[in-house]
């Protein structure tokens, strides 16, 4: 079999020992690759994870890349990182792109596995065959971009890709990311302090391979052709405004969340929007390698910030924006800086800080608590200020909101838990809860909480197919059927920007099939995502995940929302039981969630069905 | 073919974005394989804003060509540097002339390796699968009345503006 390296590294970080795992074909043909590979070698090499302290070193940290990885397929470079999460106590995973996944790649890898703790700092080089840990205790406390710089440095060769933990990675803050090439990040549910907590500070990976694939002239053919529709309208908004573009069509919509998802409008959103960002502060728009679409805006900010360059997608700008209130480009170019160099989540840190500005201005939290900040809705010094100390885990602010939303609510109790706004520990991504229920509904259900990458169920929302202001059982179809196709797409792993220039599911089994020349329908690969959603779940099970954890937060039953175009949308529990019943039922899990013993047996697991599964 | 005629790769800074399809492409059209380090065209990327792809500029009296100590390399009327494989050594003393940095040492033959504008195929592959039209296969001529183009229009823009 063609595309895969065949091979992956285990790196026991306590003796500093290496050794070598092989990639086998019915593996690959059973879990294709990236979200595959992660949850079943997650699943395997825990067996039981419920016991496992995510910061010990009995959690295992795993990357992947897939099949597409260096093969000049349409946005394939990608890899992605798993463990057992520190923010949500499941099933972790992010995926990050940019060039890594093609060097690490071309050096003749799939992926590696890290099991232990280092007793000291220390990074990773992979570099063709030459694996090597080195000291980084030159580098301990370095932001992320710093880290990529003195690696290249030390290493004499800037081909070398850096994926890095920053200062906060470093002092275990449960928001804390990978970063690779300064603005890709493996983002969510809090893998870089996992990294840190092993005293692993980075991956550096140069390859000089070549990837060799099944059928390299007609890849480079079909590839020609999927790039070219690329250029075409499904992608226009990734190529042009970015995904910032979504302010203004979310803030029509009354889905925009602001104010700690108090409303779902924000009245500044004209000064926040893709188009005005397009005009006033993007310098430059640059691709990932091997898209053809390129969509990452790079933002320079002017007057206060001047200097300060970041890059600035929908999600980072929305929840550090309106969320928390504030309506400056210039400050959220520079909040995202500080996430990016210090290390953290944009997405779950402009959660937890819009929750924390809610609690100061009811009063939950005093000046007491929050070390002297004001923290206001709308103030662009208390924002930074509560970044910077979080990212840090400085004073009683900074450790607080390093614990990310669920943790932190729990500290505080009084109530604050109710306008916590995360499913499983996860911090909620920028989609209002109440006027985009299938949304809703799919971020509740995902695997890693809640999570607007796991099955696009926002689509028929926005794009007004369904009701969006009800729910019906109709939707848990939805969400199954999005899941599966996430799966793939997470696994094979290509960007989901593509998502609508793939014509079928049989189009990304030819890839597939192209690249490792292993003989693949649409139908099948569809069902390895059905079986791979299913072991990400299973480990969940086992981590104590039930029916009782696929919900939204209380805000989303109980806060009616305020916004003239949504007035009073909320969720009624009655329809959300429901649909939640309809999406278990697709699923072949029984009332409580939980697998059937004969479904998991139809995909083939019989080691889930046996220890996790249970009778109709 | 007179110099005035000869047509090079150009990139354009504004476009170019650093997604390096051209250097993927560049491996398959020159050796079969996809591996971007065997690529005769170059991406270059200098964070935070500037992005680049530079190839062989097919120079006047070139400088690689006059560095080769075994006269590996000589130059086509239509500006193509060619590599005798057999001559060259790899000692890449040519490498380290070339005012662009668009001379590889290929990393299994130990071989110079330069952009040969894909003469086989009849055209530089690397500007057919430019996803932004970032790389044109023009005379500098060509080149530069684009880039008086561009400058007549914003001017006028600005002009209109007022």
């Amino acid at each position: 079999m063609k595309g895969y390296a065949g091979k992956y590294l285990i790196i026991d970080l306590t003796r500093g020992k290496t050794s070598v795992g092989r990639v086998d074909e019915s593996f690959a043909l059973n879990y294709i690759g990236g979200y595959g590979f992660g949850a079943r070698t997650l699943y395997d090499m825990m067996p039981k994870p419920a016991e496992v302290d995510p910061f010990s070193p009995e959690n295992v940290l795993i990357w992947w890349t897939g099949p597409l990885a260096g093969t000049i397929s349409t946005a394939g470079n990608k890899y992605a990182v798993f463990a057992k999460s520190p923010l949500t106590g499941i099933f972790g995973f992010g995926i990050s792109s940019g060039l890594f996944a093609s060097e690490f790649k071309s050096a003749g890898w799939d992926g590696v596995v890290f099991t232990g703790r280092s007793e000291k700092p220390v990074y990773l080089t992979i570099d063709d065959e030459n694996i090597e840990l080195r000291s980084a205790s030159s580098i301990w406390g370095r932001t992320t971009w710093e880290t990529e710089e003195m690696i290249k440095e030390e290493l004499g060769d800037e081909s070398f890709t850096v994926a890095s933990i920053g200062p906060a990675g470093e002092r275990m803050v449960r928001l804390a990311n990978i970063t690779n090439e300064r603005n890709r990040q493996v983002g969510r549910c809090g893998l870089g302090a996992v990294m840190g907590s092993k005293n692993l500070k980075a991956v550096a990976a140069r390859g000089t391979k070549d990837v060799e694939v099944f059928d390299t002239e007609g890849l480079v053919k079909f590839i020609a052709e999927l790039n070219e529709r690329c250029q075409g309208s499904a992608t226009e908004k990734y190529r042009v405004y970015g995904t910032p573009a979504n302010i203004l069509v979310h803030n029509k919509l009354g889905c925009l969340p602001s104010y700690n998802f108090q409303r779902g409008t924000f009245e500044y959103a004209e000064e926040v929007s893709g188009e005005m960002m397009l005009k006033t502060h993007v310098k430059k728009i640059v691709a990932c390698a091997g898209c053809p679409i390129a969509c990452d805006h790079v933002n320079q900010a002017r007057e206060d910030y001047a200097g300060t360059v970041s890059s600035v997608d929908y999600e980072s700008l929305e929840l550090l924006g309106p969320n928390c209130g504030i309506r400056s480009l210039d400050t959220i170019t520079k909040a995202v800086e500080i996430c990016d160099t210090l290390g953290v989540d944009t997405i779950s840190a402009g959660n937890v800080i819009g929750w924390a500005m809610e609690c100061f201005e009811k009063g939950i939290l005093t000046k007491d608590d929050t070390d002297g900040v004001e923290l206001r809705f709308g103030s662009n010094e208390a924002l930074l200020e509560a970044l910077r100390r979080m990212c840090l885990k400085e004073g009683r602010l900074g450790m607080l909101l390093s614990e990310g939303v669920r943790r932190a609510s729990q500290i505080v109790g009084k109530g604050s838990e109710r306008f916590a706004v995360h499913c499983k520990g996860l911090e909620w991504a920028a989609y209002e809860l109440r006027s985009l229920q299938t949304s809703t509904l799919g971020f509740a259900v995902s695997n890693r909480g809640a999570d607007y990458l796991r099955s696009g169920s926002y689509q028929v929302d926005v794009k007004g197919k369904v009701d969006r202001l009800r729910l019906d059982k109709s939707r848990g179809k939805i969400v199954y059927d999005g899941e599966n196709q996430y799966a793939v797409i997470d696994s094979l792993i290509i960007c989901k920007f593509t998502r609508g220039v793939f014509k079928s599911m049989d189009e990304l089994a030819k890839l597939y099939t192209l690249v490792t020349g292993l003989s693949m329908t649409g139908e099948q690969i569809l069902k390895a995502g059905e079986r791979i959603h299913n072991v990400a779940r299973c480990f969940n099970v086992k981590c104590g995940v039930t029916r009782k954890d696929d919900y939204p937060p209380p805000r989303a039953f109980e806060d009616p929302l305020p916004d003239d175009i949504v007035k009073g949308a909320v969720i009624r529990r009655e329809e959300y039981d429901e649909a939640l019943d309809g999406y278990y039922e697709c699923r072949g899990w029984n009332r409580d969630g939980v697998p059937l013993k004969s479904k998991l047996l139809e995909l083939g697991l019989t080691k889930e069905a046996e220890e996790v599964g249970v009778e109709a | 073919m007179e110099s005035r005629l000869r047509k090079i790769i150009v990139c354009d800074p504004d476009k170019c974005n650093g997604c390096r399809i051209c250097e993927y492409i560049c491996s398959f059209a020159s050796e079969g394989v996809l591996n971007i380090k065997k690529s005769r065209i170059r991406v270059v990327r200098i964070e935070p804003f500037l992005n680049l792809a530079v190839t062989c500029r097919k120079c006047e009296d070139p400088p690689c060509v006059k560095a080769c100590p075994r006269d590996a390399l000589t130059q086509k009327p239509s500006g193509i540097i060619v590599v005798d494989e057999n001559k060259c050594n790899g000692c890449g003393w040519c490498v380290e002339t070339c005012p662009f940095g668009v001379i590889r040492l290929h990393l299994d033959k130990r071989k110079i390796i330069i952009c040969d504008y894909c003469e086989k195929h009849g055209y530089p592959r690397c500007v057919e699968y430019c996803p932004k039209e970032a790389l044109k296969y023009v005379t500098l001529d060509q080149a530069a009345r684009e880039l008086s183009k561009k400058a007549v229009q914003t001017l006028m823009q600005e002009l209109a503006v007022k």
